[in-house]
């Protein structure tokens, strides 16, 4: 079953993806053609290129048919018919079940989950089902084509049950290939187009718009169309994908390095900024695909810097970020100038209100950054030698004074906050 | 029968209390002759007689519901503005034009009985005695809000009322509640909960679930499907393969309710009370509308007609049915009814003012009850080394 779907829909597409080897290349030659869209107009291209050129794929999920809350299916229905293209009633665990069925007869099935939040009904046929269809069938069976996107993610104000980021419980599941979590609109045609056609079931996690788009596109166009959720960015027309598991260096620097994914990257790109205004120079990374991550490049970079710190929206115990720690401590050990750092959400329930102090703002990572590369010149045999950097007072009084710092973090937040 | 007015309740917390006093006392409100009225759709039971149409009110009980509905439909049309104005962040889901449900439900039961629903919550807190200051400042997340202003609209709760709130994630409470009724058949309470769904979570796995355990155990659980007839913007007939659905519970009995008429409501819900303190769980299908889309982000607009709308607003509105009853029954003058409304809308004003000067929650809010309260779990900052609060 497995050889039928790769021949009948993968084909030319399969190779292509072979290919490349680095994205630039790509988006330097084919950034002149596009048109300036956002990351949901980019998701829907997406989705029209998908249902075009497999017959077997289809696009469903809540309230999808009349183009979806977020207005990524905008069109499909009306183009591909409703045969295809289809809303659900209201049953998250339905919609992941009928999914995993629909891939097993070798179909590519294209579910929404409206929004991250409410994947949990379905987390049980995602787990049980769908990771270990393959293995547990001995390679018999299995739910390839499946993509459940969902978008993910804080607002600004979606309280508890639109904001939350779930990436990391399905990093917990072998046999899911989780998440990709596109940080552009470039970014989110290709990975989604290559998300669909990987042959493992993919979770795939998209940044949320807001209704500001009006307002955040003369933003984007201050920042240069740069990582913005809500970036209007040149997308090619054409079909192509971008290679899952290959993260990406989008600032080069020799300090420390910066890992997140999605809109995060917004978010460490400002503090990268002014930290380097600190005169500490950071090299960004969007990981891009969560399972299997990148290891080798994170590897590379912290060889280079000797720092790390890793920034993600979900509560920091247990989130990716200490994967990744653990990973790179595994690895880097020995080059590691300074404890692996790590900027997340707060472990409380995602807020209703002061969500800007749940948050991994920008002040708190560019506070972080500071730190990190200030706290420790050399590690010899364990123990770490501080700089006489004025950050030393941090440490003689570590909880209180590090505390107030916080404190004032935080009220500079409040300040910028028009509740 | 309701005791007393949300009205007086709401008026009896706030400053400008003393405007409303001697107007109530003009209106006919302590008449209590029973008016016998017939409901104009009849109801239709599966495996169930269903009750008379006749339902017995009395001018009191109508003005009653007047001022309750008006209430409600103020408080939701300010809310909006409230929302556009971003004076109300998180997601905001409004019940104007399902009124009659909340009012017709609670005329028919007591505080001993429990309410259990989703996100549409803020006019069935008001119906369970909470007020409007209250319930302002929880939509804009206010220290003084029913919730501390921690939950924001969808999670409105009042323990001493049985209002075991509002839920976020469709069709979740529905098990919830039936073991809250659990629990009051095991304490031989008496009382019964009602656990809303919408058309749309009717078709959640859970809900079956729920029900065959409530089916089971002969639960005290009444399952009300507010049937608005979408499903945030998918409808009824697209999603469900039946949408009858007072017949979804197969082997557990269910009646189908005209929801735009709050004495059928009422009649309704006193029926059911007494079915399932008997025999167990029931299912009641309130057929009704709501006016705004599914939350504030809906237009609500591109699924559905404006014709729609306005015909049902025409035809069926359930305000409107009662402001009739009461001038055909000669209770109480047009322009009594239209004074009452304006003191509403004043006094709505008024709660919002109050809301607003009502400061938010303190920032160490943000780390309380994620735990119980000295057990000892520290919060951890972004960073492990930059707040260490032992959560209080």
């Amino acid at each position: 079953m497995a050889m039928a779907l790769r021949k009948l829909g993968w084909g030319g597409v399969l190779i292509g993806r072979r290919g490349f080897s680095s994205t630039g290349e790509l988006e330097s030659s084919s950034s002149r053609d596009g048109k300036l869209v956002n990351l949901f107009t980019a998701v829907n291209q997406a989705l029209h290129i998908a249902l075009d050129t497999d017959p077997r794929s289809y696009v469903f999920g809540e309230d999808v048919s009349f183009g979806g809350v977020f207005r990524c299916t905008t069109g499909l229905a009306h183009r591909f018919g409703r045969q295809r293209v289809f809303n659900t009633p209201l049953c998250e665990q339905g919609i992941a079940g009928f999914a995993i069925g629909l891939a097993a007869m070798g179909n590519r099935a294209i579910a929404e989950i409206q929004f991250a939040d409410y994947i949990f009904p379905a987390f049980d046929q995602l787990v049980n089902e769908a990771a270990k269809f393959r293995y547990r069938s001995g390679n018999e069976f299995n739910c390839g084509g499946l993509t459940i996107r969902s978008p993910y993610g804080a607002v600004g104000h979606g309280g508890h049950y639109h904001s939350q980021s779930p990436e990391a419980f399905f990093c917990h599941v072998p046999g899911l290939k989780v998440v990709v979590i596109p940080r552009s609109p470039r970014q989110a045609k290709g990975l989604l187009l290559a998300s669909i056609r990987d042959p493992n079931p993919v979770v795939f996690f998209e940044p949320k718009a807001s209704t500001l788009k009006f307002i955040f596109r003369q933003l984007c166009k201050i920042y240069q169309c740069w990582l913005y959720r809500l970036a209007v960015e040149e997308v090619p027309d054409a079909d192509y994908m971008l290679p899952l598991s290959q993260a990406e260096v989008i600032r080069e620097g020799k300090d420390i390095t910066v890992v997140g994914w999605g809109a995060q990257l917004s978010i460490l790109e400002q503090a990268c900024e002014d930290a380097e205004k600190e005169g500490i120079s950071c090299e960004l990374i969007d990981l891009r695909t969560l399972i299997p991550w990148d290891k080798e490049t994170v590897e590379a970079s912290v060889s280079k810097t000797g720092r790390l710190l890793v920034s993600h929206e979900a509560p920091v115990t247990g989130g990716f970020g200490a994967e990744i720690s653990a990973s790179i401590i595994e690895r880097c050990f020995l080059r590691l100038e300074a404890p692996v750092a790590r900027i997340c959400g707060l472990d409380t329930p995602f807020p209703l209100v002061y969500e800007p102090f749940y948050m991994p703002t920008k002040n708190k990572s560019c506070f972080r950054l500071c730190t990190c590369e200030r706290e420790y010149t050399s590690m010899t045999k364990g123990q770490y030698k501080r700089t006489t950097f004025h950050l030393w007072i941090l440490f003689r009084q570590p909880i209180r004074a590090l505390t107030e710092a916080f404190v004032q973090i935080l009220d500079a937040i409040k300040s910028t906050v028009n509740y | 029968m309701a005791s007393s007015s949300l009205l007086r309740r709401a008026i009896s917390s706030a400053p400008s209390s003393s405007l409303l006093r001697p107007m109530s006392a003009r209106l006919f409100s302590s008449d209590e002759t029973v008016l016998s009225i017939e409901t104009s759709v009849p109801y239709t039971g599966h495996k169930i007689e269903p009750p008379s149409r006749i339902v017995e009110t009395s001018p009191k009980e109508l003005l009653s519901f007047f001022r309750d509905m008006a209430l409600m439909r103020r408080m939701e049309i300010a809310a909006d503005s409230l929302y556009k104005a971003k004076l109300i962040r998180g997601f905001c889901h409004l019940y104007d034009g399902q009124e009659a449900v909340a009012v017709g439900m609670e005329a028919a039961i007591t505080k001993a009985d429990g309410i259990i629903t989703a996100y549409r919550d803020h006019c069935l807190f008001l119906g369970r005695g909470g007020t409007l200051v209250e319930a302002f400042a929880e939509l804009m997340g206010r220290k003084a809000g029913c919730s501390n202003g921690k939950g924001g609209s969808m999670h409105f709760y009042k323990k001493d009322a049985r209002f075991y709130g509002g839920h976020g994630i469709v069709g979740a409470q529905v098990p919830l509640g039936c073991g809250v009724a659990f629990a009051q058949k095991y304490n031989k309470e008496g009382a019964v909960t009602f656990a809303l769904y919408g058309d749309g979570a009717a078709n959640q796995g859970q809900l079956f679930e729920a029900l065959n355990i409530s089916a089971l155990w002969d639960l005290p659980a009444i399952l009300v499907c507010e049937n608005n007839h979408y499903g945030m913007g998918t409808a009824e007939w697209r999603a469900a393969k039946s949408p009858s659905y007072y017949k979804r519970g197969d082997y557990v009995p269910g009646l189908k309710v005209d929801g735009m008429d709050a004495l059928a409501v009422k009649q309704a819900c006193k029926f059911a009370k007494e079915h399932a303190l008997a025999n167990g769980p029931i299912i009641l299908e309130m057929d009704t509308y709501r006016y705004h889309g599914h939350s504030m982000s809906d237009p609500g607009s591109t699924y559905r007609t404006r014709d729609e709308i306005s015909g049902i607003r025409q035809e069926r509105d359930p305000l409107e049915r009662i402001r009739k009853l009461i001038l055909a029954h000669d209770i109480t003058p047009a322009s009594e009814l239209k004074d009452i409304e304006k003191e509403i809308r004043k006094h709505v004003d008024d709660a919002i003012a109050q809301a607003k000067e009502c400061p938010m929650p303190d920032e160490s809010e943000l780390f309380t009850n994620v735990y119980v309260k000295g057990y000892g779990v520290e919060s951890f900052g972004p960073d492990r080394k930059e707040i260490r609060a032992t959560l209080p």
